[in-house]
């Protein structure tokens, strides 16, 4: 059995601010991690290793310092990993990302079961799996809270749909998105990380891509532009209560009335 | 299934299309996908909407991708242009700065948006609506995916619900302003919430939790007691209709939602705004 892990290098901190002026993100200086949710994703893959035997590896897209996250799963126990690297992927939307995720897919080989976290911290879309696996035209199951068994070419796994909790079969292969709290993932391994080799880690680009159409990739292949971010508005209809508490009080209570609470 | 499409028409819709089969009976990706996809060949519309659900994030992507078209996460502000392109506004980095996206060139240009951000419309009996049955080539309509059982969650503490919110902060985590909290809601006929550090020091429950990393809630009105008011906290709450906050910090962040602003001391209005509450009720 075979087994992908999807992963992303994403901004160490959340807290990016927009430059009033260009509109554009202060990026600088934020040091990049591994999407923390990911890390539930690569357990899931090692643990299924563990118990029924296979080979597991990990994929990226990203800038080539996203390097670093494929050694990370390697040092986790991965075998090895992809980096998806090329100026004409930059500036990808959801659309285009999972087209050049599932491009280099199928250049890597071919997978029993691909997993992904359940979102990135910097995006929040949780939306890249599912379009990963319509790309792939294979099943994807997402909110999966456990991996209760593989029988045969079956995953069993429990998933989490809104007010049902759900248990379902999939036929490999397929693609499952798991939930935060599946798992607890394990700490990279010194000992793996002080052997790491040189060919852990390999890159892909476009040319070795079978769809050499540039449209198909990057911003030219994105659906969605963004036309502009912004700060979070501040509310502008306010009233401030000043006074002793006592006033203070009474005002709140003349609120309640008029909104009809009392 | 004749129960649903009624509802919808209630709801507001003037045209509901439905596909029947056996298949559909459970949620499973490929026919999902497929009938909503022969939907949209067919009947072409220029924007798709699903609910940010766990059912509809799913969805929605995988419908999208087959479109090629572009799909927006979670919003939580649409605006529609005179030429139907659609503006979606949806917050990133964990609600820090929000994105304005939208799709010129592709239709139809989806979305999937975001629980109680949009007021709930009435329903009106009286409304009718055109019930149009749908069919798909069978072939389309398989899947690898086997349901072997489910079951309902068990109905929990949902804040998302509650029309009236009392939510403390680190400002207000004392035994004494818990028991205010849980007085004043009573009092207001709503439910008491609190911040992520009070989940996390399990004073409340993970489920009464507001914010990106809880709950998001719309009530009609909410009252935050000793809160700051993090981006991550007010993203769960500020499209509320009436929001008061009580900080004793005059720079709080909460006042920068507050619709209400109360620079003062929770441990001193709060009793007081009750007594006033209980001689009011007293009286009628």
């Amino acid at each position: 059995m075979k087994i992908l892990v999807c992963v992303k290098q994403v901004p160490g901190s959340n807290n990016v601010e927009v430059d009033p002026v260009t509109g554009v993100l202060k990026r600088n200086g934020i040091a990049s991690k591994m999407n923390p949710y990911d890390l539930y994703g690569i357990e899931t893959a090692l643990s299924l290793a563990e118990e029924y035997g296979a080979e597991v590896e990990s994929i990226t897209m990203g800038p080539p310092q996203a390097k670093t996250v494929i050694e990370e799963t390697v040092c986790m126990g991965a075998k090895k990993g992809t980096v998806l690297s090329d100026r004409k992927f930059a500036g990808a939307d959801v659309l285009a990302t999972a087209y050049t995720l599932s491009q280099g897919i199928k250049k890597t080989g071919e997978f029993d079961i691909i997993i992904c976290g359940k979102q990135t911290t910097d995006g929040d879309t949780a939306q890249v799996g599912a379009e990963v696996a319509e790309y792939l035209g294979i099943p994807n199951v997402s909110n999966v809270m456990s991996v209760d068994a593989v029988r045969g070419r079956r995953v069993f796994v429990t998933a989490s749909l809104d007010e049902q909790i759900v248990k379902m079969s999939v036929k490999m292969p397929c693609l499952i998105s798991v939930e935060n709290d599946i798992n607890s993932p394990r700490l990279p391994s010194y000992k793996r990380k002080q052997t790491l080799s040189e060919d852990a880690v390999s890159f892909l680009s476009f040319d070795d891509f079978d769809d050499k159409n540039p449209d198909h990739y990057g911003l030219n292949g994105s659906a969605t532009q963004v036309e502009r971010i912004f700060p979070p508005e501040k509310n502008t209809d306010k009233t401030v209560i000043d006074g002793t508490a006592e006033k203070q009080t009474q005002a709140l209570f003349d609120v309640i009335v008029s909104k009809k609470l009392v | 299934m004749r129960d649903s499409v009624q509802k919808l028409i209630k709801y507001g819709a003037d045209k509901v299309y439905v596909y029947d089969d056996a298949a559909f009976e459970h949620f499973r990706i490929e026919p999902y996908t497929a009938a909503f996809y022969d939907f949209i060949e067919k009947v072409k519309p220029s924007s798709v909407m699903l609910g940010a659900t766990n059912l509809g994030r799913q969805l929605a992507p995988r419908i999208a991708a087959r479109c090629k078209a572009g799909l927006t996460a979670d919003c939580t502000v649409l605006k529609m242009k005179d030429n139907t392109d659609l503006v979606q506004i949806r917050p990133a980095f964990g609600g820090n700065i929000m994105a304005q996206i939208i799709s010129t060139n592709t239709r139809p240009q989806f979305c999937t948006v975001r629980y109680k951000v949009f007021s709930e419309p009435m329903p009106d009996s009286n409304r009718t609506g055109e019930i149009i049955p749908m069919t798909v080539e069978e072939h389309k309509i398989k899947s690898n995916i086997e349901i072997i059982s489910y079951y309902d969650k068990p109905r929990e503490v949902d804040i998302s619900e509650a029309e009236v919110i009392v939510a403390l902060g680190r400002g207000a985590q004392s035994e004494t302003m818990r028991a205010y909290a849980e007085e004043l809601a009573e009092l207001l006929g709503g439910m008491v919430a609190c911040t992520r550090p009070l989940a996390e020091a399990n004073i409340y429950d993970a489920k009464r939790q507001i914010g990106l990393s809880g709950r998001t809630v719309k009530p009609k009105f909410i009252i935050c007691l000793g809160i700051s008011g993090a981006v991550q906290f007010a993203a769960g709450m500020k499209s509320s209709d009436c929001i008061v906050a009580i900080n004793s910090d005059k720079n709080a962040s909460i006042f920068d939602v507050a619709h209400y602003a109360i620079v003062g001391d929770v441990n001193e209005i709060v009793p007081s705004l009750i007594e006033k509450i209980k001689e009011v009720k007293a009286d009628v």
